[in-house]
């Protein structure tokens, strides 16, 4: 079973839960972390043990062969991203730019676009106890976490069974990042916050996973700061209210250490144990 | 005319509310634009009323013509995105996985794929509630090309801004350091980097900051929550030290934040005490830098 932890605001506390949620459930069961917040991931830090694998990650980009090269310009007009360029006697590859889709290099009439690998992150595994901690860090520089996030979840899809439970830690927002990260999982929590600026971007988080067809669910973090809005609007729509994470500035202290804090919350851990309840409930085929 | 970015790295670290004051602050000196199109909050602040609404297309996506298909299957073949699976004996599009590369319609021996131009958002540009200019958007669901939307707003904002000769253009950045961050960054003249004294928080910093440093743009920090951690706080600062960024200011854990955000305020316009002298003087000392 995969869980997806999101969130359309940064900040509102996923790190924090995905994490907590985690060694809650490895207390009792394996359970598989994935940190897919690849351009700033900070599951890790909550999270220590031993290496068990380190894989450089790449993606494909053309690579000029000038010796055959007709200079006929085909590659540059196959490609709809400006990622290869005739520029006078000499094609120049935008790697940036590149997606990856092979059609400059399978269409070039003599083969002179060879794909080759550019490297764009590093995956690492780690063992700690009941927990399969995967994190996937993108270098900085590269533009495109998609195929990363892509890469690291097919990692964990090749080594893990099917029944252990998966929560991945989502990046931010609700464009192409979250989509990778959230369209092959059975469930998804929206962690958000009782203000004006978590409601705005948790109604663009559920009509994502409306969009995708994903069952979801709301977990509210500091709750008791802000107002009721949050609340009523899961009301008033139907989604399941998972969990309400006391506001608390002894939690904000115990993260800012990189500290697990549901031991030292007893109040924290009851909403995990609430949520704990209901993941395993779900009914997922 | 300077322009200047506020970006974080880590979510939730309040850029946002920190960039609203600035706004605020800079009243009819500045054009305001709000970069982080996925999550756009500014506007919650700003309270704008939108003079102008522009559809915003960008790329293109497939569509297959089943009257002239033949399901012979070389697209779903080709594609890298697996964006054409087998859905009821028929290839289908999942335009959500489509990159627009346009591979298939290439290939297609019977010229069945058409790419079409999507709508991946609006732009906007509109008055605030103190009657400066806010270019604002919103993305589409799940839409790529955030990056090319950022840079649009962008464009807009510095047009206005040179068109009514203002000083200054203030960007809100995304989170993180992918596309839209480096179109936020591209062209800015100084880089407003909020932080908070966590280990997440030192950790984005770094990251956000390295990306900073590849576009060359002189760089300050303000350490917001800093009580939170202050054994976390002077190892920030000691970060700001080693890489000569400007340490700005140092804001309190302080639930303002929240009760202005909730009845529409900014901090300057809601707190009268040392909060907002923290962050008048913060501005004023973002100007000093840039000019």
């Amino acid at each position: 079973m995969k869980i997806a932890i999101a969130s359309g605001k940064g900040g509102t506390g996923k790190t924090t839960l995905s994490t907590n949620l985690a060694a809650f459930f490895a207390d009792k069961n394996q359970v598989v972390l994935a940190d897919l917040d690849v351009e700033e991931p900070n599951s890790g830090l909550f999270i220590t043990g031993k290496t068990e694998q380190i894989d450089v990650k790449y993606k494909m980009i053309p690579e000029w062969n000038e010796d055959t090269c007709t200079l006929c310009g085909k590659c540059q007009e196959n490609c709809n991203f400006h990622a290869v360029i005739r520029l006078g006697s000499q094609i120049l590859v935008f790697p940036e730019l590149c997606h990856s889709c092979y059609a400059c290099s399978e269409l070039c009439p003599t083969n002179s676009l060879p794909m080759v690998k550019q490297r764009m992150g590093e995956l690492k595994h780690i063992k700690s106890g009941k927990i399969d901690f995967i994190e996937s860090r993108l270098d900085i520089g590269q533009e495109q976490a998609v195929p990363l996030i892509g890469q690291t979840i097919h990692y964990i899809e090749s080594k893990f069974p099917k029944k252990t439970l998966k929560i991945f830690d989502a990046p931010p927002g609700t464009s192409c990042p979250v989509i990778e990260a959230t369209k092959d999982v059975d469930f998804v929590i929206l962690v958000t916050e009782p203000t004006p600026f978590g409601l705005h971007d948790l109604k663009l988080a559920v009509d994502t996973m409306v969009e995708l067809g994903k069952p979801h669910a709301v977990v509210i973090n500091r709750y008791g700061i802000g107002n009721n809005d949050v609340v009523d609007y899961c009301v008033e729509n139907n989604i399941p209210i998972l969990a309400k994470i006391p506001n608390s500035r002894k939690l904000a202290e115990l993260y800012s250490k990189g500290e697990l804090v549901y031991k030292e919350l007893p109040e924290f851990k009851e909403e995990l144990q609430k949520i704990e309840t209901y993941i395993l409930n779900l009914e997922i085929e | 005319m300077k322009e200047i970015v506020i970006i974080s790295g880590k979510g939730g670290t309040g850029k946002t509310s920190i960039t609203a004051s600035f706004a605020i602050l800079a009243g009819s000196e500045a054009v305001i634009a709000d970069c982080d199109v996925d999550a756009a909050d500014m506007h919650l602040l700003m309270q704008p009323v939108i003079k102008k609404s522009v559809d915003f297309y960008s790329g293109v996506i497939a569509l297959i013509d089943e009257n002239k298909c033949t399901n012979c299957g070389i697209c779903a073949d080709i594609c890298r995105f697996n964006a054409i699976p087998l859905v009821d004996n028929q290839h289908t599009v999942k335009d959500l996985d489509c990159e627009g590369c346009g591979y298939c319609a290439k290939v297609c021996p019977e010229k069945a794929i058409t790419m079409y131009e999507q709508n991946v958002g609006d732009w906007f540009i509109s008055q605030t509630k103190i009657e400066n200019t806010l270019v604002h958007a919103k993305l589409g669901i799940g839409a790529e090309n955030s990056g090319k939307l950022v840079a649009k707003v962008k464009k807009e904002a510095n047009q206005i801004a040179e068109k009514e000769d203002k000083e200054y253009i203030i960007v809100d950045g995304s989170p993180g350091i992918g596309c839209p961050v480096v179109s936020s960054l591209s062209g800015a003249n100084y880089a407003v980097l909020v932080t908070e004294p966590s280990m997440s928080g030192l950790h984005d910093l770094k990251r956000v900051y390295e990306l900073v440093k590849k576009f060359n743009i002189k760089a300050g920090c303000i350490i917001n929550k800093s009580d939170i951690n202050l054994d976390m706080t002077n190892k920030v600062i000691q970060f700001l030290k080693e890489e000569s960024i400007t340490h700005i200011s140092s804001l309190p854990y302080d639930e303002s934040f929240t009760k202005a955000m909730t009845v529409g305020e900014t901090i300057v316009e809601y707190d009268h005490s040392e909060l907002k002298d923290l962050l008048v003087k913060s501005w004023e000392i973002v100007k000093l830098e840039v000019n």
